[in-house]
């Protein structure tokens, strides 16, 4: 691995600085990403900034709404941990649990797995079927983007040179709502999605009031998938409505052969786990209050 | 090269400090400077656990943290986990399970299953499955290893319900 | 036969290295320091196939913190055809020296070209890559079928016929005439995948060249004698110039027999005059060293009506990697060598391919070739509605049995462990559901014998010092104690085991061929009984008698009797100490029969497999140590699941691993796998005084043929290659 410095900003505006001087510099936080990265020379960096001591990047706030934010630096075990996120974001809850193994967990973050913007992403798909935004900040200020909009490209994403991400934004959950996130793996633990799909859907009068549907590994980015949860609109949860969804989102996959599934298993597996996730997230809405 | 990091830690409770380069892993600190060789590299990924070192309350692959992030922070190795002599009940109950062949994953092994019992005193065999995924072992199946903890497990409630 | 009882054999002590391993105080080789260790780094070739044209190592050498830059061009001088013996066979220099560092050609990816020292790792590393190489890159050929067939890229001008470099043919009987009785013929093919080893800990080496012309080497090897002799073959130095230490061992299964980095080290050393330390990275492990071969075997079984076998037919092709060695021999002897049959064909070619060259993994050869005989007897059984294992205990082999290529079997317990898995729990327990289906299967290993060495030392407290040279891979310490402490009469504790190097013991061979417990054991036992003989005539001495007897750990005569200790305390006196030392070279090698009952279930929508639940049942001989016969069994049965699942080298048309990290190679993790019930057969072998025949490999061949065999139970599907991935049970 190339020498670099390290730094470890305490606030915002010094990270914000230090990232606008620093045109060969990359952001750690739990590192489990760039670190391999650094290590296999995919990446290089000049200098490693180390986000972990700036405090608005390790919180996590559930309003009283329950809409939900945190911190990009926040590590997965917070939120597995979190009582109050297990009961209102049991999908989140989860998905946290997944990302890596245990000693993993205690240093990733959703954050950087977001930012990592690997088209596998495990995170991303629900934060997408849950609506969350990312907020930025940069040389030119704050704003906030859609997580569906986040993603360009393999590897690459929305921020501008000197633009870190601060936080992931969750709206409150409606009434009657449920979420899922399933992955296809070989193994049970400690591998890369083949097929991954976050979903939530919300009831209302015994019909599906809203739904999204998103997919991982299956395109150059995460993908969102809004023809599939719009044809679920208005209609009654029958297993046919989520078996038609889960057969639009596999019309939208555009798979690739590697190492990890052929296209050919991928495209079979989108309409597979689209329809398990969408199952168990209408589970979850009627369960939910 | 960059300027080397000054590194003030506490390792097996005791102060330790270290001069590091910042791309030197911990595990690179731990092995090659402070001169405990205990946590093993098998991937340098952080796919095989056998560097699993305890920071701060959390256990980590230390092959994916870098030595200067550890400044202030505690760390537990597997040397620090017995007692002066007497051996932690884990690492009892891996010798008298045979739970280790060829030993090299045992320390990675040893920190992991110790932080599974502090969160759950009596694990189910696939709370210590998951838990433990993240260490690899090629030479036992794990099986030995699942009965090893499991045992460790009813010690150690067994030794603090005498206590109590 | 009366069964022997014993005081010790049998029992379950704690592992004589177990403190130092669970308490992080083990020295493996990655972690010795030495006053003055330079670090090194590797450069591997890029392309599958490829002449060198040229390499500039000037930038490399000029880079500060460098000490010394080696390649092929820094072996001494050697003649093209060259063959060098060190107990393993001939082998031609250029071929052992070419995998080592790449000369003229580079033969896959990962292959090495050069190497470099520098003061730490990550100046090495650097160092490595500013090392220019200018390659012409060749056309790659990556399978056996496809380098048999004409026109196929070639790898070695020397070789008489094309990228075949070896063939092997063993024939019995009448095989038309069998097929010709037969009332159901059952033919298949079926491919496996490269698969690796997967020991955790990375191939290291550390070298210091002195200036007195001797090499000191320590490093992770399963034989330190083989290391050692390798290596002053590769260098072309007399095998007394070179040093062996073998450091604690991190897992070999076979992978860590050749040597890879030890003479690159040496080599270093000498340029550097400092010691140099090489480590592998697991990208390294994957790329640069030896899995074992994928392969295509094609088998048809003849049976009559009664389900007995009329004839066998085998056709094996094994890729041996870049240069020749596959372990087709063995899987072609192994293909048929459980049952008992009269008329056998069996052919096997052994192919050169541009992958990384071959290595022994847990009975090498046999699982691949186990799959397709095992396989085919399912679909025989299922055909003419018999019960799997009664079927295969109506062929069974037994003493007298004569396998095809030759010998014929002394006593073994191949019906043993049939009758014990129809016997078993599991076997007579019901499936829990739908889409869930049970396999069986049986496989063979030879076993080897090999010299080995020992010498045990009585202290004046009674205890015993045992040095030895078999590397301690898996609890052989133990093993080797318990037999001295069976014959001495005393406790398992009361013996210290230490492995030293190899000035330091006798000739010892690999800790390989499952030979450790029985081989070195004998040796332990050898000497084991000079002591008594001694310790015997010192008390004929105190007590001025002709004769001493010795039992239970007393030594007595004429109303006289002194236990071992207090014999032991009396040696000053009586002569002096009392050191045995041994060395055996054993023929009376007992091979091992096991068997495996898998339960599985198959996610019908994704394919996914879901071991259930597995019992491994193995002959052991005798068990010396049962909970590490159990940890082999379970151990062997673990990577035998992984290999029949998931594992796979995924190569890219190019000849690039693409899952050359543990993330991708999906080794199974504790989540996958269910307990692994074991049950221990014993059948003594007759050619070791305790009985004992070795358990480190034969556990790994039934788990292939056992999960085709219950994945076809689950699903109906026959698949014909493995990995039995969740993509092939789906066809996609």
């Amino acid at each position: 691995m190339k020498a670099f410095d390290y730094a470890a900003p305490a606030s915002l505006p010094e990270a914000v600085g230090l990232l606008a001087s620093q045109p060969a510099a990359r952001l750690l936080a739990g590192g489990t990403d760039l670190l391999v990265q650094l290590r296999s020379g995919r990446k290089q960096a000049d200098v490693v900034i180390d986000v972990k001591k700036i405090p608005e990047l390790n919180e996590i706030t559930l309003a009283p709404d329950h809409s939900l934010t945190i911190g990009a630096a926040v590590p997965c075990y917070r939120l597995t941990d979190h009582p109050a996120i297990r009961t209102h974001y049991p999908a989140l809850a989860e998905v946290a649990s997944w990302i890596g193994g245990t000693p993993i967990q205690g240093r990733a973050s959703l954050g950087g797995n977001l930012c990592n913007s690997a088209p596998s992403a495990d995170s991303i798909p629900l934060l997408i079927a849950l609506s969350a935004s990312a907020h930025l900040i940069g040389p030119a200020g704050r704003r906030s983007v859609p997580v569906e909009a986040f993603c360009t490209a393999p590897g690459r994403n929305q921020l501008a040179p000197g633009e870190l991400l601060v936080a992931i934004h969750i709206p409150a959950p409606a009434p009657h709502s449920g979420a899922a996130y399933l992955r296809f793996i070989p193994r049970n633990e400690m591998d890369i999605a083949v097929v991954g799909a976050g979903a939530s859907l919300t009831l209302a009068n015994g019909l599906i009031a809203a739904a999204r549907l998103a997919l991982s590994s299956v395109a150059p980015t995460p993908l969102f998938v809004p023809a599939a949860g719009e044809s679920l609109i208005g209609q009654a949860p029958t297993p046919a409505a989520l078996e038609a969804a889960a057969q639009l989102a596999q019309a939208a996959a555009s798979p690739i052969s590697d190492m990890r599934g052929s296209a050919a298993y991928r495209r079979h597996l989108c309409a597979v786990m689209a329809r398990r996730a969408l199952e168990l997230a209408l589970a979850r809405a009627q369960e939910s209050k | 090269m960059s300027a080397k990091v000054q590194v003030q830690t506490t390792i097996n409770n005791e102060p330790v400090e270290f001069l590091c380069e910042p791309r030197q892993s911990l595990l690179e600190c731990l092995r090659d400077i402070v001169g405990l060789t205990g946590a093993k590299e098998g991937c340098g990924d952080g796919n095989c656990g056998s560097c699993t070192v305890r920071l701060g309350d959390r256990i980590v692959t230390s092959c994916l943290v870098l030595g200067v992030e550890a400044a202030g922070q505690s760390i537990t190795t597997v040397e620090g986990l017995a007692h002066g002599n007497t051996l932690h009940p884990l690492q009892k109950a891996f010798l008298e399970n045979a739970a280790l062949q060829c030993g090299i994953c045992t320390p990675g092994f040893l920190i992991a299953a110790d932080a599974l019992l502090q969160k759950h005193p009596q694990p189910t065999e696939e709370q210590t499955r998951f838990w433990l995924a993240n260490n690899l072992c090629r030479c036992t199946g794990y099986d030995k290893i699942i009965r090893a903890v499991q045992a460790a497990a009813h010690e150690i409630n067994a030794n603090s319900g005498a206590a109590q | 036969m009366s069964t022997p009882t014993y005081n010790v054999i049998g029992t379950r002590p704690i592992r004589h290295d177990g403190a130092d391993k669970v308490t992080g105080r083990a020295l493996y080789g990655a972690d010795l320091q030495l006053a003055r260790l330079v670090h090194g780094a590797i450069l591997r070739s890029p392309h599958a196939h490829a002449r060198i044209l040229r390499i500039d190592t000037s930038k490399a050498e000029a880079l500060p913190g460098v000490f010394a830059v080696v390649t092929a061009a820094d072996f001494p001088p050697a003649p093209a055809d060259k063959i060098v013996d060190f107990g393993e066979g001939d082998t031609l220099l250029s071929s052992l020296r070419g995998n080592i560092l790449a000369s003229g050609k580079v033969l896959y990816s990962g292959h090495a070209v050069a190497a470099v020292a520098a003061v730490n790792a990550h100046v090495a590393a650097e160092a490595a890559a500013l090392i220019d190489v200018e390659y012409e890159v060749l056309p790659c050929v990556l399978t056996a079928p496809a380098a048999m067939a004409p026109g196929a890229p070639i790898l070695h001008d020397h070789l008489p016929n094309g990228n075949i470099a070896e063939t092997v043919r063993y024939e019995m009987g009448d095989l038309a005439a069998g097929f010709a009785q037969a009332s159901l013929i059952v033919e298949r093919e079926l491919d496996t995948a490269t698969v690796h080893q997967g020991y955790i800990e990375p191939q290291n080496a550390t070298a210091f060249w002195s200036t007195d012309g001797r090499i000191q080497i320590w490093c992770s090897t399963q034989g330190s004698f083989v290391a050692r002799d390798a290596t002053a073959a590769v260098l072309d130095l007399p095998v007394s110039h070179v040093k062996v230490t073998p450091m604690e061992i991190g897992g070999g299964f076979g992978g860590k027999i050749n040597v890879y980095l030890e003479p690159v080290a040496a080599l270093l050393s000498k340029k550097a005059g400092r010691p140099v330390k090489l480590v592998m990275s697991r990208r390294d492990v994957f790329t640069g060293t030896g899995p074992t071969p994928g392969s295509r075997v094609r088998v048809k079984i003849g049976v009559n009506p009664e389900g007995k076998i009329t004839a066998a037919q085998a056709w094996l092709a094994y890729e041996a990697g870049a240069y020749p060695g596959a372990m087709v021999v063995p899987g072609a002897m192994t293909v048929f060598a459980c049952y008992d049959i009269e008329n056998i064909l069996i052919e096997g070619y052994d192919v050169v391919v541009n992958k990384p060259s071959t290595a022994a993994y847990r009975a090498p050869g046999a699982p691949n070739s186990a799959l397709a005989t095992e396989t085919v007897l399912d679909e025989i059984a299922e055909k003419l509605g018999l019960d799997p294992l009664t079927l295969r205990l109506r062929n069974a082999a037994h003493e007298g049995t004569r396998r095809a290529d030759g010998p014929r079997y002394k006593r073994i317990g191949c019906v043993e462990v049939l009758e014990a898995m129809q016997a078993s729990p599991h076997y007579n327990a019901p499936l829990p559901g739908p889409h869930c289906g049970r396999g069986v299967a049986i496989g063979f290993w030879f076993n080897v014998g090999l010299p080995s060495s020992a010498t045990l030392s009585v202290n004046a407290d009674g205890t015993v010092n045992l040095i030895e040279g078999s590397t301690d891979i898996g609890g052989s310490r133990a093993s080797l104690a318990m037999q001295a402490a069976e014959v001495l009469g005393l406790r398992a504790e009361d013996i210290h085991p230490t492995v030293v190097d190899t000035d330091s013991v006798g000739y010892t061979g690999v800790t390989g061929g499952s030979r450790t417990t029985f081989s070195t054991g004998l040796a332990v036992h050898d000497a084991a009984q000079l002591v008594i003989a001694q310790m015997k005539a010192r008390a004929a001495r105190l007590w001025a008698v002709d004769h001493v007897d010795f039992a239970n750990g007393v030594f007595s005569a004429n109303g006289n009797s002194l236990s071992f200790a207090e014999l032991a305390a009396q040696l000053g006196a009586t002569g002096g100490p009392v050191s045995c030392s041994a060395t055996v070279n054993p023929k009376g090698v007992g091979g091992s029969f096991a068997g495996l009952i898998t339960d599985l279930h198959v996610d019908p929508e994704t394919g996914k497999t879901t071991v259930l639940r597995v019992t491994s049942v193995q002959d052991a001989g005798k068990a010396i140590h049962p909970a590490y016969v159990e940890g082999q069994m379970q151990g062997g049965t673990a990577q035998g699941l992984g290999w029949a699942l998931n594992e796979e080298y995924f190569m890219d048309a190019d000849g690039d691993m693409r899952n050359g990290s543990y993330l991708d190679y999906r080794m199974p993790t504790a989540l996958d796998l269910p307990m692994i019930e074991t049950i221990i057969v014993e059948v003594p072998n007759p050619g070791h005084p305790f009985g004992v025949r070795g358990v480190g490999e034969a556990n790994i061949v039934p788990p292939l043929p056992s999960v085709a065999n219950a994945l076809y139970r689950a699903t109906g599907k026959r698949l014909n290659r493995v990995p039995m991935n969740p993509a092939t049970i789906l066809g996609l």
